[in-house]
């Protein structure tokens, strides 16, 4: 798994390509907070186009981030879900949990 | 592991020894996806069991072996052969067994979903995608059989194409 940061309007992009797994889901954990806590950016978006697979691990992440962005009174926000991210969102029951796009432009106009 | 009580015939398909690293989840996943789409499950039902067998293992490095490295696991993958009863169009059985510490099924319940907070999740995937789930021990080790059976859909696709395998 990699993890990519850039600028976006009002925040930051990162761009996660791979698998979030039990061997990923921490590097993807210490990139979250480290955005959200640590820099206080008031968005973050996490793009997923690139993610294969999330197991129980990386949506366990997920959430910590959620948490802590409204700890911190900002926005965390995904966008670009496979079908199998979906789905794992799904069986969570935390689709309308988060803040879920399709797209990065209508992430970014969010 | 349960072979007591009356159970779909199996026959067996793949046996790996796996050790209790995070890296070889990924390996495993690959290899299980590959099994399920021979044995003709459809894309959604593969996904499941790759699932299934992800979550499991996961606890096992994390609950069993306390995330200790370098630990054994065996693994072994079987189809399940139609019998007419619940395995009318057959399906997959996936058993794994550790030496880690004792799994105690009663405590095996994962968390209520509307307690949104990180960990737990897990167990609900594994019993939301498989058709059975069963934890057992025996001489030492933790014992978890998973089945998933072949929907009618995609039984009816297996029949057009007797194989697979490339």
């Amino acid at each position: 798994m990699q993890i990519a940061a850039r600028p976006a309007t009002g925040g930051t992009i990162l761009d996660i390509t791979g698998d979030i797994d039990l061997a990923h889901s921490p590097a993807m954990r210490k990139a979250l907070l480290q955005e959200i806590k640590e820099k206080k950016t008031p968005k973050v978006f996490l793009n997923l186009e690139k993610v294969r697979y999330i197991d129980s691990s990386g949506i366990a992440s997920l959430v910590e981030g959620l948490k802590a962005s409204r700890d911190m009174g900002t926005r965390l926000i995904l966008y670009g879900l496979s079908k199998t991210v979906r789905e794992v969102m799904e069986l969570s029951r935390l689709q309308k949990i988060f803040e879920i796009h399709e797209s990065e432009a209508q992430a970014l106009a969010s | 592991m349960g072979r007591g009580k009356a159970q779909a015939k199996a026959e067996m398909l793949l046996k790996l020894e796996l050790q209790s690293n995070p890296e070889a989840l990924c390996l495993v996943r690959a290899t299980v996806e590959r099994a399920a789409e021979v044995l003709h499950f459809q894309d959604a039902e593969t996904r499941a069991i790759v699932r299934s067998v992800d979550e499991a293992l996961a606890n096992v490095l994390r609950h069993a072996y306390g995330g200790r490295p370098g630990l054994p696991i065996e693994m072994s993958c079987s189809r399940v052969e139609p019998n007419g009863q619940k395995a009318a169009q057959g399906g997959i059985e996936i058993l794994l067994a550790d030496k880690g510490v004792p799994v105690k099924p009663a405590e095996l319940k994962g968390r209520p979903l509307d307690d949104i907070r990180p960990g737990g999740l897990g167990l609900h995937f594994i019993h939301e995608s498989m058709d059975e789930v069963e934890f057992t021990r025996k001489k030492g080790k933790n014992l978890l059989r998973m089945v998933k059976y072949l929907s009618p859909s995609s039984q009816a696709a297996a029949s057009e194409e007797t194989s697979k395998c490339r």
